[in-house]
């Protein structure tokens, strides 16, 4: 792995695993949406390291601008190899359960627009036979659960979709990896009653990296406590598991 | 669209921090805040400045003041952690520029490699660069270097009445001497630019040797300051009229690599009990260390790691004081009056409730760099107690006679607890100071000390 695209770059988690990989002096197209913060995280990157740091301000869930991106990292960015799509919004689920719209957005920003983007980039790697797409989802999509099925659903999705590329893109050699974290100390997570089990981002983000360059495994939780505990919750039988106030 | 753009409470998508997490180094005293928040990026503070009741709030790094310097009782926080990003660095010339919350441990992480070091560093590299500027934080290069604001090139203060100001030793330059161990009170710190200082080697040669009396210290220290470019003593507060010590003092070496100290080691998992730091543990632990150094006397090659941040390594080592904390005094003492210096340790010795690491150090004379820079020419001396109540407080309340009838000041950093009268006598320029206190900004320790 040498050049990156980062679809979300200035979220938490995304700005911990650029810091890792800008000191090992790697290349990086950031993609986000606010020009003055891509602009501050631009000149970090740089002074700690990095080979190479181009930005592009989009609104990632406005779909239309896909394509844009794309043409984008092809003639400016031209050769790069791997992908990491690192955005996604955590609303206020009481309020997401009654308002069929605020749902809506969420599946959207959540679902539908990564989908949609990852399809593109797909189509990009999959010619070239080379190549990864790593998404970060949720633990909160392996089961549906009352305090957010909401943003789980759309996780959910995320995952299978995720899933099922994975399948598709094995034989040309292009990996995909699904990046499950729990809950980590990020502003996304700030309204969440706080517990010992909050990540720190820079642990995260080691995981992270190390996937990203060992291309493995095909679906990383992180910290790794969490596979064992969405291990344990997926087993519980459904009649039990709608009695679980969780 | 990142994480932070929809829909996310809180102003401004901003962080609300669980408020209780949020203590000084010495966990004394105890506060609760009503609401701390994180910004993440600097486009998130002046709404959160606007928005601020009049002396509700207060710029906070990473908790490494003692006292109370860094709390505020009853109001709000910011938490500057995040804002950590660089915003240049020049390898030749080893200028540096960030902002306020990045550590003196991340510019280790990016300096040393490049063959530069921090111009002046506190014992812990775990605080942040608006904590080191806010607090004038000195070193073991004191009586050559000076403080922390003595290297500082250039700082962007955002300010609730007056915006985002550029303050230099030119421009804006009554701002600039007061935001210089200002406490955070006058603004926050956007960023700030520094120069770095070269190195060879990541390595240090150091000396030990032992001391047994007030006079080899102050011979020692005369020595060697011509000669050294860190130097320090460690005193064994139990040593009662017979001082005794072990001197330290170091050069860095010139034929070495330059290698990044690996992570911590292990950490205090949660307060231990009270019990256990005893005059018994303490005057064992002093006598073991003092034995262990004297018969270990000579030459060795350090690495940067054990020689500036030997408590580094224990991750919260504060923890050992148990659940009530612990108060560090730190005083300066002018040269002239080192009997001065001989009857605190009479007083401290007598007491029997001093713990480790007492540390004792001769002040250079550079001017200060900030109204209210702690350092002055004189003998520097601190110690940590645990907090046992009234009897603690009464010891610190003799110790400060001490001080103030010699002249001297304490360390508001390291304080939790002196008089108005001591502050104001001690810092004579806070009159001058009080015109820079942004108008939104206070701390419990400013409302202390400028109480009557």
């Amino acid at each position: 792995m040498q050049k990156i695209v980062v679809l979300g770059a200035t979220s938490a988690i995304a700005q911990a695993v650029e810091r890792r990989l800008a000191s090992e002096g790697k290349e990086f197209l950031l993609v986000a949406r606010s020009p003055q913060r891509l602009q501050e995280l631009e000149a970090d990157l740089r002074v700690r390291g990095a080979r190479q740091v181009l930005t592009l301000s989009s609104d990632l869930a406005d779909s239309s601008q896909h394509s844009a991106l794309l043409d984008f990292a092809h003639k400016q960015f031209s050769g790069f190899d791997t992908v990491l799509l690192a955005y996604g919004t955590l609303s206020d689920q009481r309020e997401c359960r009654h308002s069929a719209a605020l749902a809506e957005r969420e599946w959207h920003t959540n679902f539908t627009s990564p989908a949609a983007l990852l399809t593109l980039f797909a189509d990009h790697f999959e010619p070239l036979k080379a190549g990864c797409i790593a998404a970060i989802t949720s633990v909160a999509g392996d089961r549906g659960r009352r305090s957010n099925y909401v943003y789980g659903a759309a996780k959910g999705g995320l995952s299978l979709f995720l899933q099922g590329l994975r399948s598709r893109l094995h034989p040309s050699g292009v990996h995909v990896i699904t990046i499950k974290p729990g809950p980590v100390d990020t502003p996304m997570t700030a309204h969440l009653p706080r517990t010992p089990m909050l990540a720190n981002p820079d642990s995260v983000a080691r995981d992270i990296c190390r996937a990203l360059k060992k291309r493995s495994p095909d679906v990383l939780y992180t910290p790794r406590i969490w596979q064992y505990i969405m291990l344990a919750l997926r087993i519980i039988p459904e009649f039990v598991f709608k009695r679980l106030s969780l | 669209m990142d994480s932070r753009s929809l829909d996310v409470p809180g102003a401004a998508g901003l962080d609300a921090a669980k408020v209780t997490d949020y203590n000084s180094w010495g966990r004394y005293p105890q506060v609760k805040h009503q609401a701390v928040h994180r910004p993440s990026w600097p486009d998130q503070l002046p709404e959160l400045l606007q928005t601020a009741p009049r002396g509700s709030t207060l710029p906070y790094g990473l908790g490494r003041s003692y006292g109370d310097t860094c709390l505020n009782e009853g109001r709000d926080l910011i938490d500057c952690s995040r804002l950590d990003r660089f915003l240049a660095f020049d390898p030749e010339q080893g200028r540096i520029r960030c902002e306020a919350g990045v550590s003196l441990a991340q510019i280790l992480e990016l300096a040393i490699p490049r063959g530069w070091f921090l111009p002046v560093t506190p014992g812990t590299k775990f605080v942040t660069v608006g904590g080191a500027i806010a607090n004038d934080v000195h070193g073991k290069n004191h009586h050559r270097s000076g403080t922390f604001g003595h290297h500082l090139s250039r700082l962007a203060l955002l300010r609730s009445d007056r915006g985002l100001l550029l303050c230099t030793p030119e421009q804006n330059p009554g701002l600039f001497r007061a935001t210089i161990a200002g406490l955070g009170l006058t603004g926050v710190i956007a960023w700030a630019e520094f120069q770095l200082r070269r190195i060879p080697s990541s390595w240090l040669q150091v000396e030990t040797v032992a001391f047994r009396s007030l006079e080899q210290f102050l011979a020692l220290t005369a020595e060697s300051d011509a000669q050294f470019e860190y130097t320090v003593a460690w005193i064994d507060c139990f040593s009662g009229p017979h001082l005794r010590g072990i001197f330290f003092r170091g050069n860095h070496a010139s034929a070495a690599d330059l290698q990044l100290a690996s992570a911590s080691g292990p950490g205090v998992p949660f307060p231990l009990p009270e019990w256990l730091l005893n005059r018994f543990t303490m005057r064992w632990f002093n006598a073991a260390y003092f034995h262990k150094h004297a018969l270990r006397r000579g030459r060795s090659l350090v690495s940067y790691e054990p020689f500036f941040y030997p408590l580094d390594s224990v991750r919260k080592w504060n923890l050992i004081y148990g659940k009530s904390g612990f108060l560090q005094y730190q005083c300066v003492i002018p040269e002239a009056a080192a009997s001065a210096f001989q009857q605190l340790l009479s007083l401290i010795s007598d007491s029997q409730m001093g713990s480790f690491l007492g540390v004792a150090k001769r002040f250079g004379s550079v001017p200060p760099a900030g109204m209210l820079s702690f350092p002055r020419p004189g003998l520097t001396f601190a110690l940590d107690f645990p907090m046992r109540g009234e009897r603690t407080l009464r010891l610190m309340q003799a110790l400060d006679r001490v001080v103030l009838e010699s002249g001297g000041a304490l360390y508001p950093a390291k304080d939790a607890r002196m008089s108005s009268q001591m502050f104001q006598r001690s810092f004579p320029e806070w009159r001058a100071f009080l015109p820079y206190v942004d108008p939104k900004l206070s701390s419990s320790f400013w409302r202390r000390v400028t109480s009557e």
